[in-house]
């Protein structure tokens, strides 16, 4: 971990600033999402606060900071559950998507031939469908089984974002398996299990840190869509900003801009985020792209003047980077 | 050798005090640290060392083919040119056509794509830019005779050649534009016995036909026994011992080039010698000799004072002090000259 | 010190046939061909894949205690030949017998699975190159004490206390400091040695070397080589050593085989082989080693070209076309027509090239390998004169004496070859050598 940390802070340049603003912003939204009961003055689907219901399209106000919607919602409320609701959403969906993923990859690429063939077939024909209409179908099949709620919504996703993982450690696997200490491997006699798990394993999952951020930057904006059109998380189940977009849209031709904003915002916020954490994530661990901040080689000598040199970006060639 | 003093009129390459030193984490890597030799007309030099002792460093800085960060110091004369003071584009201009280039493995300079003639239409374009077509044709199917492959395959692509014929084609792109000088680094290390020996013969036509210069750098004494007329010895940076390579081989005069050689398995090995230790850190090398610490007959002043080039009888410069002290013109007290005390080296510390 | 056999009692190259020899590992006309898919066009067409015979009917005996030398360029199948003893390439035919010191032999060309990971206690293997063996993201404790994980051999407490001892049998001492290191923290040297550790510890009894020693620098090989020597006496052990290098082979075998193309061309005792090299290969190769010895004068008559191509060996004897001392029965066929023609248009001014190429046309016809094959486009007579041309430059080319005759056929010439004769291993000397000039039954 120390050593990831060295190497992240150890990026130069624009690399950097990109991964700790997407930092700074995503632990923004963690926070609303742990504190949220402490955070948000109502519930995400109360609409009576002491026996009163709450005015409908209220302008925000010292009350309401960011007003309240036609359902008589507090949208500020709104906002700060929908935190947690996209991040749980996001990190199941995620967390599914590799623990499928990721093993499916494994084993296509060790296996090869038929076992190949067929996964990578399914694979790709999942990967080749619009993701949003993918999860439409998702969110309709599951309706059924497992009602509308956060889980539904993470499941939905699954399906989506699986072909990626694959893929990626597929074809790395592929690559690895040639590797002469898989070979050396063999010839100590382990069998094919043991060569994926020790073997395989912990050199083939490199991007996948990566392309979970990316990954799940493009989740949210595709629950978004789907709450957007009313097929994802009801609102009493739980806050989901797309939904609420929704609901603002008629109110926003009246005039009336803040139930839109606010949570179009926090959309648009969060995904950001997300992504230059992935991209930052990249450029910092990548080891192609990997920049040192080392001083360019100078020849101290007392009749020679030390040439200075502003700092310069280097390739890192320490021991763990060599290509 | 005096010609050091007064270089010799028919030197193709001058370098004097040669640094190459690379950018890294801890400071500076001092990978060629103060070279000087030279390589006169139709010379072939030897450059030998193992791993980490700065050759290939050595054979890219002639070329400036460097990363970034990495710095050159020193003096570099090349065809009478300043090299080291030379602007990106002149350097540019004299790659590849004046100083011309073989390396190991041939594939990653033949690109797949583009057929040979196509190689030699872009070499010829690029360095002699007016020459016709009918004449690049002619050079080309010349160059490629001289090393042995046929005017049939002129059109065909590279990956219809062998490893051996690649490296040929190597050649012959370099000599099609007539170079003073050539660095060939490791240019037989992956072929195989047979085909190294049909390369050796390749690069000795090129000497003779056209009076060229080469640096040959390998870590195979044998090929430099074949092949050389002069040779370097490198370790940790810097050029222990030079000279006449039939020379250098009967009488090694550096500690480390006889050791090199002892340990040097050959048809003649009847037991094993190896040297213990790993070369040294190039970030921070050790103090006086860089090899005092693996060195058998190292002295208490081997760790104190670096020893200076010294042309011994025989005609091989030496930088070392048991040499010297063994030809009586070290100079040294007896304290500096007493046996130097030093751990045992063990496993932990081996190459 | 190695272990030299006395000559009188060697008998190189059989099997384990009369009860006197202990043989440990017994190949029996092993091939292992491999099916090139054709390129994507061939396949559209359906047209044949090619076979890659990378071992070619080996059969050999290697005897317990004894290290035996498998000498070859790349392209010769001593790689394929090493993996194949462990059962990590597929025998297509013939067959690999284990005869273990206690219990029965085992077949290792017919085993598979669970059966074949077994083996693996007893049969191990040494790569050539340290860093790429190692798993990069296991530690040393862990990556050699692997093998008795996967074998369920000793639990954590005793593989620890093994894994220590064998690090310290290989010379890593003290065995703590190197425990919980990592393959990049390691030298070149160092690295080998934990390979070799992993390979000894689980007490095998043959070892696979392949190629240990090429990538390590100079200074260290001497150091692995000694260190395999020690284990060899230590431990009981018999050597399987592949490698390029004749040097090293001399003096660290007991007996060695020469392979070329997939079949053995030469094997003997150590000293024999070097003091009377048989086979023009082995002559060849042993004049071409590059020694550090300047007043050794570089020898002239070397072969020409390169080892072929596996997928379509040359007919006959797989060496003729490069083979100076070739007879007229050696397999002459169009393809070193074609070989000959090429080397003759390097030779000649390029007006003449035009001129020539001209009259013989298109050399894809000779690419078959026939022994009897049409040349040339411009006329019989002038086919003829250019043939006279190419023979009068070298009068003593091998080829000429194995062309039968030359006719006048259509446009040009029909040039026929006497067919070719793919020598057997015979018995030479105190060696077996694949070669005609060395006839059978000729004895001592």
């Amino acid at each position: 971990m120390l050593k990831l940390a060295r190497r992240l802070w150890g990026t130069k340049g624009l690399a950097r600033w990109i991964l700790l603003i997407g930092i700074i912003i995503t632990a923004l939204f963690v926070v609303l999402a742990i504190f949220a009961p402490w955070i948000a003055p109502y519930g995400f689907a109360q609409n009576r606060a002491g026996g009163v219901r709450l005015p409908k399209l209220a302008h925000p106000s010292g009350y309401f900071p960011f007003g309240t919607n036609d359902q008589f919602y507090d949208i500020y409320s709104r906002v700060v559950w929908g935190s947690r609701t996209a991040l749980e959403v996001i990190v199941l969906s995620v967390v599914f998507s590799i623990v499928v993923g990721v093993p499916l990859g494994l084993l296509s690429g060790y296996a090869g031939r038929v076992t190949d063939k067929v996964l990578v077939f399914v694979m790709d024909a999942l990967y080749a469908f619009p993701s949003l209409l993918l999860a439409i179908v998702m969110a309709f099949l599951l309706n059924q089984k497992v009602g509308n709620g956060v889980v539904a919504a993470a499941l939905s996703l699954t399906v989506v974002y699986v072909p990626q993982y694959f893929r990626v450690v597929r074809n790395t696997t592929v690559s690895v398996r040639e590797a002469t200490f898989v070979e050396a491997a063999r010839a100590l006699g382990a069998g094919p299990f043991v060569i994926m798990r020790r073997y395989l394993f912990g050199n083939v999952v490199q991007s996948v840190p990566v392309i979970g951020t990316l990954n799940a930057a493009d989740a949210l904006g595709t629950l978004a869509s789907l709450g957007f059109l009313g097929l994802g998380i009801q609102p009493t189940e739980a806050s989901e900003w797309g939904y609420d977009l929704n609901r603002a849209l008629d109110d926003a031709q009246a005039g009336t801009w803040w139930p839109a904003l606010f949570p179009g915002l926090a959309i648009v916020l969060l995904i950001t985020a997300l992504t230059l954490v992935g991209e930052g994530l990249n450029e910092s661990l990548n080891p192609a792209l990997v920049r040192r901040r080392v001083k360019p080689a100078t020849f101290d000598r007392e009749d020679v003047p030390v040439l200075a040199g502003d700092e310069v970006e280097v390739p890192d060639l320490s021991e763990g980077n060599r290509p | 050798m005096s010609a050091l003093q007064h270089p010799a009129s028919d030197a193709v390459v001058t370098a004097r005090d040669l640094r190459v030193w690379y950018a890294g984490p801890k400071g500076p890597v001092r990978a060629v640290d103060g070279v000087t030799f030279e390589v006169r007309k139709g010379e072939i030099l030897g450059l030998v060392g193992e791993s980490g002792c700065g050759k290939s460093t050595l054979g890219r800085g002639l070329l400036g083919l460097l990363p970034e960060g990495a710095a050159r110091d020193g003096s570099l004369v090349v065809g009478g040119r300043d090299v080291l003071s030379m602007s990106a584009k002149e350097a540019r201009r004299l790659r590849g056509g004046e100083l011309g280039m073989i390396f190991q493995e041939p594939l990653t300079r033949l690109n797949p794509l583009m057929r040979v003639s196509d190689h030699f239409a872009e070499t010829l374009k690029v360095h002699e830019p007016r020459l016709p077509r009918k004449e690049i044709e002619r050079r080309s199917l010349e160059a490629l005779r001289v090393v042995g492959i046929p005017p049939t395959r002129f059109r065909a692509y590279p990956h219809e050649f062998s490893g051996g014929m690649r490296q040929r084609i190597m050649i012959a792109l370099t000599l099609v534009v007539r170079p003073a000088f050539v660095v060939a680094d490791e240019p037989t290390t992956a072929l195989d016995v047979l085909v190294e020996a049909q390369i050796i013969r390749n690069l000795h036509t090129l000497r003779a036909e056209f009076d060229t210069a080469m640096l040959l750098i390998t870590h195979n004494l044998g090929i430099v026994a074949e092949a050389c007329d002069r040779v370097a010895v490198m370790y940790a940076g810097r050029i222990v011992e030079i000279g006449d390579a039939r020379e250098v081989f009967r009488n090694p005069q550096h500690s480390y080039t006889r050791e090199l050689l002892r340990s040097t398995i050959s048809l003649e090995t009847d037991g094993l010698h190896y040297i213990d230790g790993a070369p040294p850190d190039l970030v921070a090398p050790p103090p006086g000799c860089r090899f005092h610490p693996r060195c058998p007959d190292a002295m208490v002043v081997c760790a104190q004072r670096t020893p200076a080039d010294k042309v011994l009888a025989g005609g091989s410069r030496v930088a070392c002090w048991a040499a010297e002290e063994r030809a009586g013109v070290s100079g040294l007290g007896p304290h500096e000259s007493a046996p130097l005390e030093r751990e045992e080296i063990g496993v932990a510390d081996e190459a | 010190m190695p272990t030299k056999p006395d000559l009188t009692l060697d008998r190189p190259g059989d099997g384990a046939a009369d009860g006197v020899v202990d043989t440990v590992v017994e190949l029996d006309d092993l091939s292992v061909h491999y099916q090139l898919a054709g390129g994507a066009l061939a396949r559209l067409f359906g047209l044949g894949a090619r076979t890659v015979k990378a071992v070619d009917g080996v059969t050999l005996g290697l005897r317990r205690g004894e290290v035996l030398g498998v000498v070859g360029e790349s392209g010769s199948g001593k790689t394929t030949l090493g993996r194949a003893l462990l059962g990590l390439a597929p025998a297509t035919a013939g067959s690999i017998t284990y005869r273990p010191r206690e219990g029965r032999p085992r077949i290792v060309s017919e085993l598979r699975g669970a059966a074949l990971r077994r083996l693996r206690t007893d049969l191990q293997m040494v790569f050539q190159d340290p860093s790429a063996a190692l798993n990069p993201s296991m530690t040393i404790a862990d990556a050699v004490g692997d093998p008795l994980r996967i074998h369920g051999v000793a639990k954590a407490p005793e593989r620890r206390r093994l894994v220590a001892e064998a690090l310290e049998r290989v010379g890593l001492t003290p065995a703590d400091r190197f425990l919980g290191k990592y393959p990049s923290d390691l030298s070149g040297g160092q690295k080998q040695r934990v390979v070799i550790a992993r390979a000894i510890i689980l007490d095998p009894e043959v070892l696979i070397a392949d190629e240990p020693i090429s990538m390590l620098d100079m200074s260290v090989r001497a150091k692995i080589l000694e260190l395999m020597l020690g284990l060899k006496d230590d431990l009981g052990l018999s050597y399987v050593y592949i490698t390029h290098d004749l040097a090293s082979a001399k003096f660290f075998c007991d007996r060695i085989a020469i392979m070329y193309l997939g079949r053995v061309v030469e094997i003997g005792p150590t000293a024999e082989i070097f003091a009377h090299p048989r086979h023009p290969y082995t002559q060849a190769l042993l004049a071409a080693i590059p020694e550090p010895d300047p007043d050794r004068a570089v020898a002239r008559d070397l072969p020409r070209g390169e080892i072929p191509d596996a997928a379509a060996p040359p007919l006959g004897c797989s060496f003729h076309p490069r083979c100076p001392q070739a007879t007229p029965t050696c397999g002459w066929e169009s393809r070193d027509l074609r070989a000959l023609l090429e080397e003759h248009w390097t030779r000649v001014h390029p007006d003449q090239y035009a001129a020539e190429r001209a009259v013989i046309g298109d050399l894809g016809g000779l690419d078959a390998p026939v022994t009897s094959v049409e040349l040339g486009t411009g006329g019989a007579q002038k086919v003829r004169s250019i043939l006279d041309r190419a023979r009068a430059e070298n009068a003593e080319e091998p080829l000429w004496q194995g062309v039968e005759a030359v006719e006048d056929a259509g446009s040009g010439v029909r040039v026929r070859f006497h067919p070719g004769v793919d020598p057997a291993l015979r018995r030479a000397g105190g060696v077996d050598v694949a070669c005609v000039l060395y006839p059978e039954d000729a004895g001592e």
